[in-house]
């Protein structure tokens, strides 16, 4: 058995994150299969392109329950972010709401582009296991359009033309809205910290 | 066995150059890069699918975003490329025959990993496109405006624009501050300036007049003269926001 699952909610740009846990030494397995989901000692959402997409992949595949109900470890990456969080603002969808807030389109202004797409200084604002060896201050690769408000349970904060969440944990579930797995030295101590993670 | 040892020769060529390509990857990624363009100008005259095994080497290697550029003319390239771990593509001459592929590619892969690439030349006082600049034969007019073109490609779904300043390619006099500054008010995605990096200033100037989100060079690298942790070290003293 993988020790990692890697839910298949589509998208084209899973090799890399594949990639990343060979890096790794870790075999990550790429599934919509609802028990080898269940099983997988730890479990990561990634996702790219539009929320109702993802979220249609999901009921099509029956997966909404079985990930709401996991417990062991669950990353969300970008996308699987906002898919855990309570709805997009993203053509209104709602989403798994096991971490709270609505993801918001990010503003235009100030000369930002949108999608935000680069490399961002990001701020533990929280201590947590997952982020772990992580300085204030890193520097993270970002690829979205929508955004986590600033919350409780935020972990990390990062800055478009506001401050959004960059990380968001609750009990087993732990989101990053960049993409550790092309984040570098950073991103990789993410990675190998969210493998040792006993939430 | 003439043609045996031509074919072996080329096949040889071909994986001398997949290993300098990884070589090369790897110590820019060591030494900070932030993001790597790949031209992949392999040619393919009568159609037939393009070796693309190389970027799934690339993205085994790097643990930074890559993009690659050149060849990818229709959906199953995009497809084959991004499924073999590429975090964006680049398309440019194929845009300019079929604007509507740039519509198709952001909503099947998402605006963020669309990037389009415009070849744009200064001339009596404005500025437009030229298609097919891989090949000097081939190289001409779009009959388009750069500022129109940038407007269009946008509301199509390019997720970013890379603006290769052709007066200035190869030049290396600096960036093209003006045609970029206009550029950026038209521009809301992220817009990267190409063309023309010669030094370290080129890179501060480009940033701080033009508004650019990123800056792409090659030579300056391969030749090893501009050492990136040099750059990235003077942008920062220079109160450039950048990843050290």
């Amino acid at each position: 058995m993988s020790r990692l699952a890697i839910v298949d909610s589509g998208g084209a740009n899973i090799a890399s994150l594949l990639f990343a846990f060979e890096r790794l030494g870790v075999a990550a397995e790429l599934t919509t299969d609802a028990e080898t989901i269940r099983t997988a000692p730890r479990v990561i959402l990634p996702g790219v392109g539009a929320a109702g997409d993802a979220m249609q992949r999901l009921r099509d595949a029956q997966l909404v329950d079985v990930v709401r109900d996991l417990r062991q470890p669950v990353l969300g990456i970008c996308l699987g972010m906002q898919l855990l969080c309570e709805a997009s603002e993203e053509e209104d969808v709602e989403c798994l709401g096991v971490l709270p807030g609505v993801a918001r389109r990010l503003s235009v202004s100030d000369g930002l582009a949108v999608p935000n797409m680069g490399w961002c200084a990001t701020s533990p604002i929280r201590a947590h296991a997952v982020l772990q060896g992580v300085d204030e201050g890193s520097w993270f690769y970002f690829l979205h359009s929508y955004a986590l408000p600033v919350a409780d349970e935020t972990i990390a904060t990062a800055r478009h033309t506001h401050e959004f969440a960059a990380a968001v944990a609750r009990d087993n579930f732990f989101a990053a809205q960049f993409h550790p797995e092309r984040s570098s030295r950073a991103g990789a101590t993410l990675l190998a910290n969210f493998l040792r993670w006993q939430p | 066995m003439r043609d045996g040892v031509v074919v072996k020769g080329v096949r040889f060529r071909n994986h001398r150059i997949v290993g300098d390509i990884l070589e090369l990857a790897a110590r820019y990624c060591a030494e900070g890069a932030d993001e790597l363009v790949f031209y992949d100008i392999t040619a393919s005259p009568d159609d037939r699918s393009v070796d693309r095994s190389w970027v799934a080497n690339v993205a085994r290697e790097l643990d930074i975003p890559f993009c690659v550029a050149g060849g990818i003319r229709s959906m199953a390239d995009a497809e084959e490329v991004l499924n073999r771990g590429a975090d964006k593509i680049s398309i440019n001459s194929p845009a300019l025959a079929d604007p509507g592929l740039v519509d198709e590619l952001a909503k099947r892969f998402g605006s963020q990993c669309v990037v389009i690439g415009i070849d744009s030349r200064a001339e009596s006082g404005d500025w437009f496109v030229y298609q097919y600049t891989g090949d000097p034969d081939k190289t001409s007019a779009a009959q388009r405006r750069t500022l129109d073109w940038v407007q269009e490609v946008q509301a199509r779904g390019a997720g970013e624009i890379v603006l290769n300043c052709m007066n200035q390619d190869g030049v290396r006099e600096g960036y093209d501050c003006a045609q970029l500054a206009a550029v950026r008010a038209v521009c809301d995605v992220p817009l990267i300036a190409s063309g023309g990096a010669g030094e370290k200033a080129h890179f501060l100037e480009v940033f701080e007049n033009a508004g650019v989100d990123g800056a792409l060079a090659a030579s300056v690298f391969h030749s090893g003269e501009l050492p990136i942790p040099e750059l990235k070290r003077y942008l920062a003293n220079h109160q450039i926001e950048i990843r050290i």
